[in-house]
């Protein structure tokens, strides 16, 4: 109310003032301004009448349009769902379907394009930008944790450990979700991204990557970052993994996967039997490789694999592997219980990696046996906090076994194991120190899925890495949304 | 840096021998399911070498991007897949793993044979809530004859494309197959004329083009939504529905699992008929006209043992 009185306020004043500012009011000058008020304000009732009229002509015809278009738009959208509906019973037509069907050109004339969505809701539209979208998916998943020792304290004694290694937080926690984006980028390329959504809030590039689609020779290269093919799990992510946390040798050798910004070389063998051949060289600037300036030479991490894999018969197969990874160090700094240790030097990781998949006449719908274990040999050498002359082994594996006993339902079992060899009195208190033991896990799980999209979990895990005993329980769940990439071996 | 020069000589080797292998003279092919490996062999006879990724006793939603399949989809020519991602769970890692430019979708070596046909029970509402749907329709189109005359023509013609040498033989086995299925199809539908109008009650949405052809009539499945199993609840219900829908029979095929069809036989009243869905589902389905004679001999026993 008060802005309304200031703007008439504002308005009246200059009339005010430019009457009071005319000549003296006299009788007749009053009389003809009101007779003069009296004819503004009938051309004024006249004008607007006349807009009033236009304006609701002006909309009943509009209305008459939108009416026209609407019956045009629904006889269009008619018209196109009798032409995909199925034709009546063909049984009573003698006739097959039209000849013309025949052409190798994608489907009938009267079949609406190839779209790979044909709802309503997109229909008689023109292709929009949409139409090249890649495909999109998200993987969430989360559990709820409870450990008799505190997790924040999590060391594997005579293991420099990576920053991502360690276990699954107490209570509820979402589980690294992830957004997954994929698409050909052309004739030649294939292009993919997942991002990494984590608990702190943080969001990691966990593949990025382009590969080729149509080299000759089998040959694949690869650049980005991405997981390196080196062993069998290394490649997978962890919504497809059997258990809810990575196996002990991947946490203590490989940081739970190696993962980091480089390029790939594959080739794939020209025989019936599964033959492959890859190497790679990465930036290297995670663990086991890391520190300052790691990549002044272009790579801080090389690596070589070969896998080789075949059907024993319509029931099983396997794939087996070995796989050399090569990395370097320079004042890489892993904390430990006791401070923080650094070393500089070169890690040469091998692993074994075995898998072998069994289904009553290969049908993995009702039950089927995954059998999976890998060994893993480390050598280090190099300049460990002050020794100069340093050089370790360490050895780690697990095996497991998943059993799905009924369809939705599978239980699995895992026995992981690390071995880090004592060095001595020079290393106590070090992450090094492997204070006498061999640290050692084991896991029993059972998971039952609502659909291929959605998972559950429940998993016990008896840890034995500390001296103390720690006893570890999950509940997680694991769906997926949208898109979902087929699934690796 | 030492190993890099090591490396890429070992490649260059491997390399070397891969382009000096002999090209065999056949064309390769991989198919994805036992009924593209049947009417490509008909189709193609010595001029083709066909491998078959599965067999009829396999789900085929439900693969395994196995090492055998890379490696043999890697030495193809041409690949035969059913499409409208019946193979969405493996194909894709299958095609990028194999790094074979030749048979990737697109090119003239990628066949999907329900890109030549009308599919039918294209899902109105996309929704996994719904199952295990399949966007662009239903996508076992094996199921009616006529569906495989259509595709015979447009395969003949893609192997007449491939390998030109030896296209007047495609085009030749082409027209006989056509002749003789169509010929077929007609002694078929004579056959099946007791089945017209019949009522069953079906495992997995994987029959319409079945039914379709013959004019019976799909009143329930067995599993609540596709791709999801039956619960003893959904089961107690099927088996209220059935009396007052006049089922005559149950269908499955080879590949699942006949607990449940043979408990609504038993509970129902009915006969649990199994189908061979594709070739070698059972002893008799040896290739694509037994498969059909087999289907129909079948369901026609099903039929007179309801009496």
């Amino acid at each position: 109310m008060d802005r309304c009185f200031f703007k008439m306020a504002a308005l009246g004043l200059p009339v005010v003032i430019g009457a009071i500012s005319a000549k003296p009011a006299a009788a007749d000058d009053l009389a003809d301004m009101r007779q003069e008020i009296q004819s503004l304000r009938q051309q004024y009732d006249s004008a607007l009448q006349r807009l009033q009229k236009d304006y609701e002509t002006k909309l009943q015809q509009m209305e008459k349009r939108v009416k026209a278009a609407e019956a045009k738009a629904q006889a269009a959208q008619d018209a196109a769902a009798a032409a995909r509906t199925p034709p009546p019973a063909l049984a009573q037509a003698e006739a097959p379907l039209p000849a013309g069907s025949a052409a190798p050109s994608p489907a009938p004339a009267a079949a609406p394009a190839p779209a790979p969505v044909p709802v309503a809701s997109g229909g008689g539209t023109p292709a929009s930008a949409g139409a090249f979208n890649p495909a999109i998916g998200a993987v969430l998943m989360g559990q709820t944790t409870a450990q008799t020792r505190n997790p924040n304290d999590f060391r594997i004694p005579g293991f420099a450990l990576g920053d991502n290694a360690g276990q699954l937080p107490r209570g509820f926690a979402i589980n690294e979700s992830e957004v997954n984006l994929s698409a050909n980028v052309d004739q030649a390329l294939y292009g993919n991204l997942t991002l990494a959504f984590e608990r702190n809030n943080t969001v990691g590039v966990e593949e990025g990557f382009i590969q080729t689609t149509s080299l000759p020779y089998g040959l694949t290269v690869k650049g980005g970052r991405f997981f390196s093919g080196i062993g069998y799990l290394n490649e997978q992510h962890a919504h497809t993994w059997d258990f809810a946390d990575p196996a002990l040798p991947y946490q203590a050798f490989l940081n739970t996967q190696y993962d980091d910004d480089g390029v790939q070389l594959r080739w794939l063998a020209p025989t019936d039997r599964f033959l492959e051949f890859g190497t790679e060289a990465f930036r290297g600037d995670f663990f086991p490789a890391g520190g300052t300036d790691n990549h002044n030479s272009g790579a801080g991490a090389w690596s070589a694999f070969v896998h080789t894999g075949d059907d024993i018969d319509e029931s099983a197969s396997y794939r087996v592997g070995l796989s050399h990874l090569w990395t370097t160090a320079k004042n890489r700094s892993t904390s430990g219980l006791a401070g923080t240790d650094v070393f500089s030097g070169t890690d040469h990781t091998y692993i074994a990696d075995a898998v072998y998949k069994w289904a009553p006449n290969g049908n993995f719908v009702e039950r089927y046996l995954k059998l999976q274990a890998e060994f893993f040999l480390r050598q280090e050498q190099g300049v460990f906090n002050a020794s100069p002359h340093f050089a370790n082994t360490q050895t780690g594996f697990y095996a497991q076994g998943v059993y799905q006993f009924m369809p939705q339902w599978r239980v699995g079992l895992r026995y992981d194991q690390v071995h880090a060899n004592s060095l001595g009195r020079g290393f106590a208190g070090t992450t090094l120190d492997n204070l006498g033991a061999t640290p050692r896990r084991y896991s029993s799980m059972i998971d039952y899925s609502t659909s291929e999209f959605g998972r559950f979990r429940l998993q016990y895990d008896l840890n034995q890495l500390r001296p103390q005993t720690d006893h570890e329980f999950i509940f997680q769940y694991i769906v997926s949304l949208g898109a979902h990439g087929a699934h690796q071996y | 840096m030492r190993k890099i020069p090591i490396v890429t000589f070992l490649f260059a080797v491997f390399a070397l021998g891969a382009t000096s292998l002999p090209a065999s003279a056949k064309v390769n092919v991989f198919a994805c399911e036992p009924e593209w490996a049947a009417l490509t062999t008909a189709l193609g006879g010595e001029d083709v070498e066909v491998f078959t990724a599965t067999t009829a006793r396999q789900d085929p939603h439900q693969i395994q991007a196995r090492p055998a399949l890379i490696s043999r989809l890697r030495g193809a020519d041409l690949a035969v897949c059913t499409g409208a991602e019946l193979e969405i769970g493996w194909m894709p890692v299958l095609l990028r793993q194999s790094s074979n430019a030749k048979v990737q979708p697109g090119a003239p070596g990628y066949f999907e044979a329900t890109q030549q046909v009308k599919l039918l029970e294209v899902p109105t509402r996309l929704d996994r809530a719904e199952g295990d749907i399949h966007p662009q329709g239903n996508p076992h189109i094996q199921g009616d004859p006529r569906n495989m005359q259509i595709i015979a023509a447009a395969l003949a013609k893609r192997l007449a494309a491939i390998d030109p040498a030896h296209a007047a033989g495609y085009t030749e086995r082409g027209k006989a197959f056509d002749e003789k299925l169509a010929q077929a199809i007609q002694g078929w539908q004579k056959e099946a004329t007791p089945l017209k109008g019949v009522n069953v009650v079906i495992y997995h949405k994987e029959w319409i083009y079945l039914t379709n052809w013959l004019g019976m009539h799909e009143v329930g499945t067995i599993e609540p939504k596709p791709g999801v199993p039956p619960g003893s609840a959904y089961l107690a219900q099927l088996l209220e529905e059935i009396p007052q829908k006049n089922v005559k029979m149950v269908i499955y095929s080879a590949y699942q699992d006949p607990r449940a069809p043979e408990f609504i036989s038993a509970k129902a009243k009915i006969p649990a008929v199994m189908l061979p869905f594709t070739v070698g589902g059972t002893e008799a389905s040896r290739d694509l006209f037994d498969l059909y004679e087999d289907t129909i001999k079948r369901l026609l026993a099903g039929v007179a043992a309801h009496g």
